[in-house]
């Protein structure tokens, strides 16, 4: 196997900006390979964006505290100054938001925008950016790109802002996307299109993607693994098809028991987890899950939980698989 | 599954008008605004081609006509206490009048709003420095800082001018401020910075491009209230100095002509009135013309 293009090696991120420390990820590990497309799915404030913006260190340098390494394509991105940064931000990895509405500047053309960020990290002419921002429109499949390039955010429709921001995020051809939920704030029938459109770049493009969202139905669209988090650790991690078929942690098992999908008969009762996520300023001791885990005992209240290998690419942080395993059999 | 296509409805083309092409045209079709603007116009042209609307000279009078009513031979606007021909004096003094306006406003515009977006978009303790700073000034009321400026710097156009842009970089780094820092926590700054934008350029492009509108929009709002505040320096002799014409000091001079000549008096107020409403009410035109977007 070939070196991962971006290796995330026991990430911590600390926030102390507020009274008490918050401990929002907590020695996180993740490999993606070159092309590949990873999902980090789990509810919200289980650290899936934190750990994003870890990797293109944008959590604010003065409030939160960095631990543990991120390499992306054999370069250190905690060693980065300030300059090498700039050039690494876009370049190399670029970000795609949840709100395309507000995260395109309200005032200047789309077209402006992009011709703007290309010509940040290229030495190239106007025309030539603006021809690339063109080429960019049609490879995400905007309709009339040429007339659409001189259009403000708001003069698009929501999906078609996607569109727009995919391209900006494309446009100095980097080889990691972070994608922070990217189709939440869309409706059903454009969120899939958007879904596939980056699936095809993905293939197209060979990107490596990381796909942030708490959609199971949306990452197994378009994960090749899925990586699931909660309280700020990877719980268990596996290819999209293992995670869905044999999952081994007691909290993904009750996340995909929890799908509205299986639920849809009118009359059953939807099945929730029990209890509510820990306070992550004041993490319990042992396993985060255990408070709420069907089959936690005195052994995970305390000490650290370690990760267990199940199966090729297959792994989880729990102590009692052994018990999911027969659960699964019976 | 490898080849779905992904339908995409044929759109009509749009073209789309520029930002500030789409603000003219509102603008343009906002009557109030419009005749605000007319207003401006008139007056402004009228003060730069004084020299040859003016019907008389403005410094030149002959004591036999002082204090002419309105409607007389000769003075349609009547005559000043020196017998000097009001038409030609209130147009002279829109000169002095638009200029003591509109310059410390410009001056302020360009130092409040640089003040303003440096602490917002720096935040943190130099946020808390230059905006407690800014805060010392704003403490006072405004006519009574430009009175004291004033008169610590002693009387003349210049020193008015000064003393009235200090009055107004307080308020104008106020709006820069608040606006640079909802702007600053905004995903479309952290956008940038997340595609290779330096400070630098998030600051010259993202942040100038959000923030000067608003507070464009402010400073015309502040022309009026610069003008009165310059009249009343001249009227308290600070400004402008006799026989110089300017509206404030025209209503200086002319108050000792209250009881004879009340309606010739009031001119110079009526002027420093008009112009102050039109510039009110064309800022507030420009401010929902510019709500164009979301």
């Amino acid at each position: 196997m070939t070196a991962p293009f971006l290796s995330i090696q026991n990430l911590g991120v600390t926030f102390t900006g507020g009274t008490r420390p918050v401990r929002a990820v907590n020695d996180v590990s993740l490999d993606v390979a070159e092309g590949e497309a990873v999902a980090l799915i789990g509810e919200s404030g289980s650290g899936k964006s934190v750990t994003m913006r870890a990797v293109m260190r944008l959590n604010p340098e003065n409030r939160s505290k960095l631990e543990g390494k991120i390499m992306v394509g054999g370069r250190d991105v905690m060693g980065l100054n300030t300059r090498a940064l700039s050039a690494f931000r876009g370049a190399e990895a670029a970000m795609i938001f949840q709100e395309p509405l507000l995260a395109l500047d309200p005032v200047y053309t789309l077209g402006d925008q992009i011709v703007e960020t290309i010509r940040r990290h290229e030495p190239i002419s106007k025309e030539a950016a603006r021809a690339r921002a063109l080429d960019l429109f049609d490879r995400v499949r905007i309709p009339s790109a040429k007339s659409r390039l001189d259009n403000y955010p708001h003069e698009m429709s929501g999906g078609m802002r996607q569109r727009a921001m995919i391209a900006l995020a494309l446009s100095c051809r980097p080889k990691l996307l972070l994608a922070d939920e990217p189709t939440t704030a869309l409706d059903a029938t454009v969120q899939i299109q958007v879904l596939l459109l980056l699936r095809e770049l993905q293939r197209d493009l060979g990107l490596s993607i990381i796909f942030v969202t708490h959609d199971i139905g949306a990452a197994v669209e378009v994960a090749d693994r899925i990586a699931v988090m909660y309280a700020g650790q990877i719980v268990e991690q596996a290819t999209a098809r293992d995670l869905i078929r044999t999952p081994r942690h007691p909290y993904t098992l009750g996340l995909l028991k929890s799908r509205a999908h299986d639920a849809m008969v009118k009359g059953s009762k939807l099945d929730a987890i029990p209890g509510a996520p820990p306070d992550l300023a004041n993490l319990p001791e042992g396993c985060p899950f255990a408070p709420r885990c069907f089959l936690a005992d005195a052994g995970c209240r305390t000490g650290s939980i370690g990760i267990a290998q199940i199966s090729e690419g297959h792994q989880a942080r729990c102590r009692r698989l052994d018990q999911t395993a027969l659960r699964d059999a019976g | 599954m490898a080849d779905i296509a992904i339908a995409t409805p044929p759109v009509e083309p749009v073209r789309s008008a520029g930002y500030w092409q789409n603000v003219g045209k509102r603008l343009i079709r906002d009557k109030t605004a419009m005749a605000a603007a007319a207003v401006l116009a008139l007056i402004t042209l009228a003060a730069i081609f004084a020299p040859i609307v003016a019907p008389m000279d403005p410094l030149q009078g002959r004591l036999i006509n002082r204090l002419q009513p309105i409607g007389s031979e000769g003075h349609i606007l009547g005559t000043d206490e020196l017998g000097r021909d009001m038409l030609s004096r209130l147009i002279w003094g829109g000169r002095l009048s638009l200029l003591m306006g509109v310059t410390p406003v410009v001056l302020a515009f360009f130092i409040g709003s640089a003040i303003g977006i440096i602490a917002g978009y720096a935040g943190g303790w130099t946020n808390t420095l230059i905006m407690r700073t800014v805060d010392i000034f704003y403490a006072f009321p405004s006519v009574l800082l430009a009175v004291a400026l004033s008169g610590a710097l002693g009387a003349g156009l210049g020193n008015a001018l000064l003393s009235l842009t200090v009055v107004f970089i307080p308020p104008i780094a106020r709006v820069a401020e608040s606006v640079t820092t909802r702007l600053r926590s905004s995903d479309f700054i952290e956008a940038a910075r997340a595609s290779g934008a330096g400070a630098l350029t998030i600051v010259r492009v993202h942040v100038l491009g959000n923030v000067l509108g608003p507070i464009f929009v402010y400073a015309t709002s502040l022309i009026a209230v610069s003008m009165i505040l310059a009249s009343g320096l001249s009227f308290l002799g600070l400004g402008v100095r006799p026989p110089n014409p300017e509206w404030g000091l025209m209503l200086n001079t002319l108050r000792t002509a209250i009881y004879a000549q009340p309606w010739v008096a009031a001119l110079p107020g009526a002027m420093i009135f008009l112009v102050s409403i039109s510039f009110n009410l064309l800022s507030d035109g420009l401010r929902s013309a510019m709500e164009v977007r979301q």
